[in-house]
């Protein structure tokens, strides 16, 4: 690989941690809490992908397809229940939907 | 040395695009900083020799993924304004946590070496003198081919379900039942009446109407 390893796992730990910071930001913004899992899940799919390539090994690239399969997958259902939570209640903040529970 | 330029130029425009998603004002405009970090970060997989994975990122998320937050977004209406409120008191919070999070990292990266068996610890050593797209598809149609079926199965069954969630039954709207349609037999509707001379046929009762 031309790059060193190190420095994908510092950019995608970066990454990470980006995702994480807005997901504490955006409390009641849900949609942007999803785009900032499919952040997380992007930083994962760039370390799998760098040790791919470091190690010569193709098991990571497999693995970046499942996680990329289950990533959109999470995405499409978390986006219809969001429609229809709207389509209900008329708002998608975070803090009413307290009321889901049981 | 050109891969190293591309290499900081990428991930720093996927690191400031990440940060402008979790910090913009605008939905909209995150989700364009969204599709605009899926793209650099797709670069980032072609520098480390995932080819197909990168186009995959390109043209999956960008195309379809991203596309579906924008509709969303878009078709939502709410006062996005007003979610901004707690935006500052939850900010020191969430920079500790990341903080805390990323030296973390930091310390398990820099002391991290790689194991001198794991060169030899690999399952699927990457072949040399074909493309990735033949490697990857040689095996994830043999070893994996178990597992690709199985997320075939997680991407119909995420079909399925985004449907049946969204679907509404529009009670206005005049269409075909055909199930209606095909379940009519014609004892239900048609009488045979053998009408008398001068007289006709006798009227049908109400409920054959």
């Amino acid at each position: 690989m031309l790059v060193p390893l190190s420095h994908y796992l510092v950019v995608a730990g970066l990454l990470l941690v980006i995702g994480i910071f807005g997901i504490f930001m955006n409390r009641k913004n849900i949609i942007v809490i999803m785009m900032s899992i499919e952040l997380i899940l992007l930083a994962a799919n760039l370390n799998f992908v760098a040790f791919s390539g470091a190690l010569h090994d193709m098991v990571g690239q497999v693995f970046t397809m499942f996680v990329l399969t289950v990533a959109a997958a999470e995405s499409a259902i978390g986006l219809a229940i969001l429609v229809i939570y709207f389509r209900n209640r008329g708002s998608i903040e975070v803090e009413d939907v307290t009321l889901m529970k049981g | 040395m050109i891969a190293n330029i591309a290499f900081y130029f990428f991930s720093l425009i996927l690191l400031v695009s990440a940060v402008m998603v979790v910090t913009s004002r605008n939905p909209v405009h995150a989700v364009l900083f969204l599709i605009l970090a899926f793209i650099s970060a797709a670069i980032l997989f072609l520098l480390a020799g995932a080819e197909f994975l990168a186009f995959i990122l390109a043209i999956v998320y960008v195309g379809a993924v991203a596309v579906l937050f924008l509709f969303v977004v878009m078709m939502l209406d709410v006062d996005f304004a007003a979610w901004r409120e707690g935006f500052q008191r939850y900010a020191p919070v969430g920079a500790l946590v990341a903080l805390v999070l990323f030296v973390e990292l930091a310390v398990v990266v820099a002391g991290w070496i790689v194991a001198p068996a794991a060169s030899s610890a690999r399952m699927f050593p990457t072949p040399d003198g074909v493309n990735n797209t033949v490697a990857l598809g040689s095996l994830i149609y043999t070893s994996y081919l178990p597992l690709f079926q199985l997320s075939g199965i997680i991407l119909l069954v995420a079909m399925i379900g985004a449907i049946v969630l969204t679907h509404r039954e529009r009670k206005r709207a005049k269409t075909q039942n055909l199930a209606a349609q095909h379940a009519r037999k014609p004892a239900d509707t048609l009488v045979m009446v053998s009408s008398k001379l001068n007289e006709g046929a006798p009227l049908p009762e109400k409920e054959t109407l």
